[in-house]
């Protein structure tokens, strides 16, 4: 077992022809992932080392039967593709495209909300079951399988993170990365609760960063409906406040922002923290080792 | 993207959001020149991108074209240092002069986007010309929030109901109604990612006006909002940051200590910045090289970073994703035989094509610090830079 894609997911790449597209397409494949069709409006009938490309998602669906889709479509068309995705009634939809207007992303946030659609991103780096399944971008031969789910607003950070747990023989679940931006589909909430409920997963890591409240929120859930571990990092510890660090969201602005809340909260909460980025993976087997 | 007072002001009053009578004035004589057609009472306030304007001398009240004149030659030319811009403060190049006016109230009328619920909000308060911030720590009940559905915007009765809050007399209500839908009429055309009127003003001959006003827009939106981006003004931004903008790394933010970073992702850079603080050293910089698999991408990043004279190491950390290592070795060694570097590189490759990353390194005979972990990178990065200044 795992959350949200595995062995039986039926993924769909929207966008697979551009450069960045095709690349990870074949990533995923090399994963073991079952990449069912691609789309690129304009180029149906083509294929990408014989996985067949349609004009539109409906007609991917219709002819494929996939059920997850990964979106590389460049940042003005993104918040379409997501909206074409859902209306097409893919249940799960990863996006790793930077750089949307955030008054697109209201939009497709309102839609979504209508229609029972997980949007997983944007800006960010997808998901992926170890031995499983990959729907992301994520280097593959960093992770092992095991038991310890990890999600993350962060991209490159997290494969930081998950490193560390291979490296010590800790092997992961799932991975999920959240995104950078303001508006996202899914929240630490989300996947907390999905890790919960996932009886290989035994522990999870939480990463976050300095920028909004869903740090504090994670930290109430794992208050009163965790009962697995957490450790966590909040990165931006020693950002300045007022000036957006890359990711739109990572910004302080007011005191909900800043990374000392986060890690209040979460500690209170029962979190175990580790305070230096290095130490995600020993904070880990510390944890592991007490709870065996 | 921030825009100044004048310009905000300019597109409040395009889109029939009331603002004070005014004109931006570029030297001393064209202020007077504004002073005196306004007549009366004026305020000469410097234009510059920072809040606290008022307590460094940077609005001034006066009631005579000779001395607005005077005021505004004070302000143009020189740099203003506010609680909020770095010691050396930012530049003034020019100043809005705008007629004085008889403040009765005083309100707050702000747009943000709320990212938790996905939906931008209007918020207003009684407890205007304070900072927000610290009202909405100290009452929050004296913000009232109203979220607007994007596919419905806002209906003349949720403005009227936020006037009705504000406890407005029947004219000032209308006046307000009007601005608070014209306000999120023009948040929602320019991609803003913030709009604040603070304070929204009621005078005492009863009109209701924005007596300041803060624009930010989201640069995600810059592909379409093209006319706002001549609004840019580089002079308030630092010329570091203005110089790596130039060269297309858009997330570049120079900092106070001294070993340079180049670093892709923005949570790991962020990481990084911690990390070097814990072993003891401070980052020059924040730098996310971002996803774009081009070498002279990577010659330019280092260049920026190379440029910056606080500078004593320079740390290249990158765990590959989307990003490809082997992309960013080919880089440093272009770069190392295109400028001259002064300063020890200590580098970690992870990632994506890695080996290959590292077989380029290796066989280019540079002279590099090499790094296979996160904690040593950063402390050998600290060393090199402590033993190099």
């Amino acid at each position: 077992m795992s959350i949200l894609v595995d062995k039986d997911t039926r993924l769909l790449v929207q966008g697979i022809t551009g450069g960045e597209g095709s690349f990870h397409t074949r990533r995923c494949v090399e994963y073991g992932t079952k990449v069912v069709a691609g789309v690129t409006p304009g180029k149906g009938g083509a294929d990408l080392d014989g996985i067949p490309v349609f004009n539109t998602v409906e007609r991917a669906v219709a002819e494929t039967g996939a059920n997850a889709s990964i979106i590389f479509v460049p940042a003005p068309f993104a918040a379409d593709s997501i909206l074409e995705a859902a209306d097409a009634g893919i249940p799960l939809i990863a996006c790793i495209t930077e750089g949307i207007p955030t008054l697109d992303m209201v939009v497709v946030s309102r839609h979504l909300k209508q229609i029972d659609v997980r949007l997983i991103g944007p800006n960010c780096p997808g998901l992926l079951s170890a031995g499983e399944c990959k729907v992301g971008i994520m280097s593959g031969d960093i992770f092992l399988e095991g038991n310890v789910g990890v999600v993350s607003r962060s991209g490159t950070l997290t494969y930081e993170a998950v490193s560390q747990l291979t490296e010590l023989g800790i092997g992961q679940s799932t991975c999920v990365g959240l995104g950078g931006d303001p508006i996202v589909g899914t929240v630490f909430v989300d996947a907390l609760e999905l890790f919960e409920k996932d009886p290989q997963t035994e522990a999870v890591v939480l990463i976050g960063e300095i920028g909004g409240i869903q740090e504090q929120r994670a930290a109430e859930f794992i208050k009163n409906n965790m009962s697995k571990p957490v450790v966590a990092f909040i990165a931006g510890a020693s950002a300045p406040p007022g000036r957006r660090m890359g990711h739109a969201g990572a910004i302080i602005t007011g005191s909900s922002g800043r990374a000392q809340d986060k890690i209040a909260a979460l500690e209170d909460a029962g979190a175990i923290i580790s305070a230096s980025p290095a130490e995600i993976g020993t904070t880990m087997r510390k944890v592991l080792a007490s709870n065996r | 993207m921030k825009v100044h007072e004048y310009q905000a002001k300019q597109l409040l009053a395009e889109y029939g959001v009331p603002v004070p009578r005014g004109r931006v004035a570029r030297s001393a004589a064209e202020a007077r020149k504004v002073a005196s057609d306004l007549g009366g009472r004026v305020m000469v306030k410097a234009q510059v991108h920072a809040g606290g304007r008022g307590k460094a001398g940077g609005i001034k009240v006066v009631s005579s074209p000779e001395e607005a004149e005077k005021a505004a030659g004070g302000m143009i030319g020189s740099r203003l240092v506010t609680h909020q811009t770095s010691p050396d403060g930012v530049p003034v190049n020019a100043v809005l002069v705008e007629e004085a006016i008889e403040i009765e109230r005083e309100l707050y009328l702000g747009i943000v986007i709320d990212g938790v619920v996905g939906m931008p909000v209007v918020m207003v308060s009684e407890a205007g010309g304070m900072d927000i911030e610290e009202v909405a720590r100290t009452s929050p009940e004296r913000i009232l929030r109203t979220h607007i559905d994007p596919g419905v915007g806002v209906h003349p009765y949720r403005a009227r109901g936020m006037a009705f809050d504000l406890n407005l007399e029947q004219g000032q209500r209308r006046a307000a109604t009007e601005a608070i839908t014209n306000l999120y009429k023009l948040f929602q055309d320019k991609d803003c990612s913030l709009v604040e009127i603070n304070p929204l003003v009621v005078t005492a001959d009863g009109r209701v006006l924005a007596a300041d006003a803060k624009l930010n827009l989201d640069d995600n939106a810059s592909f379409r909002q093209k006319d706002i981006q001549e609004l840019c003004d580089t002079s308030q931004e630092d010329p570091l940051e203005v110089e790596a903008k130039s060269k297309g790394i858009e997330n570049y933010i120079k900092l106070d200590g001294s070993v340079g970073c180049l670093v892709n992702g923005a949570g790991l850079a962020m990481a990084v910045l911690d990390l070097l603080k814990q072993e003891g050293g401070n980052a020059a910089n924040f730098l996310d090289i971002g996803t774009l698999n081009d070498p002279d991408r990577v010659v330019q990043a280092i260049e920026i970073v190379n440029a910056d004279p606080d500078v004593k190491a320079i740390l290249i950390n990158i765990f590959g994703g989307m990003a490809r290592t082997d992309v960013i070795a080919q880089g440093i060694v272009a770069a190392s035989k295109q400028m001259n570097i002064k300063v020890p590189i200590v580098v970690r490759l992870a990632g994506t094509n890695v080996d290959e990353g590292d077989r380029i390194l290796k066989e280019s005979g540079l002279d590099l610090i090499r790094a296979y972990s996160f904690k040593e990178a950063a402390g050998k990065a600290v060393k090199a830079a402590q033993k190099s200044s």
